[in-house]
């Protein structure tokens, strides 16, 4: 429970509230609103969160070496590793979405023994430790592995050491995000819609895809955020299932990584970098959806 | 319910006798203290003034095997002591220890990487030379893709991995790739040679060039092949005493044992070479 709790007021934060989405935007009516105050209990372990989720990016900006940070973020090889960075991201955001929004869809509103449990398998590569996620990967789709075999017998498709490969590893930890989003929104959503759709002669794929899906779009735009932020971050398990080589498989949390190795300046400017092109991407997507939606 | 409080009582009744037991054997090796150190003195002199504690040893992921072996004779050596191990990459290692980690010793794979913590004098003593490792290529059980060697490497269709050039192992192996004038374009550049080893022994990789300790620690999951270009890149195994050792009476204990007679039998019997 506590899961969809977070991710709904993960969705909330992002889409900037009202993740019912049903119809137009309502402005939110706070409750409490007529207590002008904030309560000390609340403010209190409120901005020493906030400090101590800040404190570690101040210290980056702090310590960043501003001078040689021109000539740091020039190399091609920085370029070459952000771009794979946001091409993998996304396209591990979209193969979440195709599979991970249907996949909510049952979970929300079907009923078949042991959801329970098939929800909780859902969430964990939420809890499996990266690199542990890309050794499973490995056993299951590796060149040796159980799927995996038949793929390279058959088709001749090895997945490791491949872009592919990186976004498989990054969809894994990533869908998760996505489907505990839209799962949640989709409870919270009113099934009548769509119950009327149905009884007007809809059937129940053009029902989810005329009525629902529209409805729930927030929570949608707002799981994907979640997981292409994730994906973006990904280390453990992009290194172990795909390796690392430059331009194919290295991207810049690996380059982050690598880069901390023999020159730990240079590993700070490419952080920079990799936050405040997220940091850019998120808060424009945000706007974008407080405005539609 | 009543099982359930009969169980509790139950697991309380089988820790208090652990607990007993344990007190038990702590006296008894208390008590046995003395003897052994009679032992002992005859091996090293140094045994007489006792130490204890916790001894936090760095040390270079090639270095697993042996050290554990090491760290548990310091043990029984040194009744009262703990050796508690950190294996990494050297260079992750070396960027935690100038970062400020509670370490006592640091045993590196590569002068350079040592070079980084002498380098911001967090080391207290000056590094010396313990033992050299020796790159091999670590195939398939059985060769099925006959490397016979360096060269063999580059044909195509063949999936190898090196370490990066960042990590001591990658470093030597492009000294090695150098020195031959051979072009590889491997499938990755792995974080550590344990890494680059896994891949080979989970049959993702056909090859790899890890070090010949690798090998042999990896039993029969793959078979090495050795390559004379290696000799160009030995690589060093430094180890030094750190400066803000918590325990630097023991580290010292340590570092003597690593560098004693029996030490060094148990580093080349894990292919190790003699400094």
């Amino acid at each position: 429970m506590t899961d969809l709790d977070k991710s709904g007021a993960a969705a909330e934060v992002l889409t900037g509230g009202d993740t019912r989405g049903a119809g137009p935007r309502r402005r939110r009516a706070r409750p409490g609103a007529r207590g002008r105050g904030v309560p000390l209990p609340l403010l209190v372990p409120a901005l020493v969160g906030l400090a101590f989720l800040l404190l570690p990016l101040i210290a980056l900006l702090v310590r960043a070496p501003w001078r040689s940070l021109p000539e740091q973020l020039t190399s091609p090889e920085v370029w070459q590793a952000l771009q794979l960075s946001l091409i993998c991201a996304t396209a591990a955001t979209a193969v979440s979405l195709v599979l991970g929004v249907p996949l909510a869809w049952l979970l929300a509103r079907t009923e078949f023994p042991g959801r329970g449990f098939v929800r909780a398998l859902v969430t964990l590569p939420l809890v499996l430790p990266p690199v542990v996620g890309g050794v499973a990967l490995l056993l299951a789709l590796g060149r040796n592995g159980v799927v995996g075999q038949l793929l390279d017998s058959w088709f001749g498709i090895t997945l490791p050491f491949t872009t592919a490969g990186v976004v498989v590893a990054e969809s894994f930890v990533a869908m998760p995000f996505l489907v505990i989003s839209v799962e949640g929104t989709l409870r919270a959503a009113d099934p009548r819609f769509e119950e009327a759709a149905t009884t007007l002669g809809a059937s129940r794929f053009t029902a989810f895809r005329r009525v629902t899906l529209p409805l729930i779009m927030p929570g949608i735009a707002a799981g994907a955020v979640l997981a292409w932020a994730r994906a973006l971050g990904e280390f453990g398990a992009t290194i172990t299932f795909a390796g690392n080589f430059p331009g194919r498989t290295q991207t810049m949390p690996l380059a982050v990584y690598l880069a901390l190795q023999n020159d730990p300046a240079a590993a700070i400017a490419l952080s920079l970098v990799l936050l405040a092109v997220s940091i850019a991407v998120l808060a424009g997507l945000r706007d974008r959806w407080m405005t539609a939606s | 319910m009543t099982r359930c409080t009969r169980r509790t009582r139950r697991t309380l009744q089988v820790t208090g006798v652990g607990v007993a037991a344990l007190l038990a054997l702590s006296a008894c090796s208390s008590g046995s203290d003395s003897s052994s150190k009679k032992d002992s003195s005859s091996a090293s002199k140094d045994s007489a003034k006792k130490v204890t504690g916790t001894v936090t040893v760095f040390a270079a992921a090639s270095l697993k095997e042996s050290f554990t072996t090491l760290g548990k004779d310091f043990e029984k050596a040194h009744p009262g002591t703990k050796v508690t191990f950190s294996f990494g990459g050297s260079d992750t290692l070396a960027a935690s220890i100038t970062g400020g980690a509670p370490a006592d010793v640091f045993a590196a794979a590569s002068p350079k990487t040592m070079a980084i913590v002498t380098d911001k004098k967090d080391a207290a003593t000056a590094p010396s030379t313990f033992v050299r490792n020796q790159l091999e290529i670590a195939t398939l059980p059985g060769n099925p893709d006959k490397v016979a060697s360096l060269k063999d490497l580059t044909k195509s269709g063949l999936k190898v991995v090196l370490c990066d050039k960042t990590v001591p192992c990658g470093a030597a192996a492009q000294k090695a790739l150098d020195a031959s004038k051979l072009k590889l374009t491997p499938a990755s550049y792995e974080q550590d040679v344990k890494s680059a080893l896994t891949k080979v022994e989970l049959k993702e990789a056909d090859a790899a060039v890890v070090y010949k300790t690798d090998v042999k620690a990896a039993g029969g999951k793959v078979d090495g092949v050795e390559f004379p270009e290696s000799a160009n890149a030995i690589n060093d195994y430094p180890i030094a005493l750190l400066k803000d050792a918590p325990n630097a009476a023991a580290a010292k204990e340590f570092i003597a044992l690593v560098q004693s007679a029996e030490g060094q039998k148990v580093l080349t019997a894990a292919g190790f070479l003699k400094p």
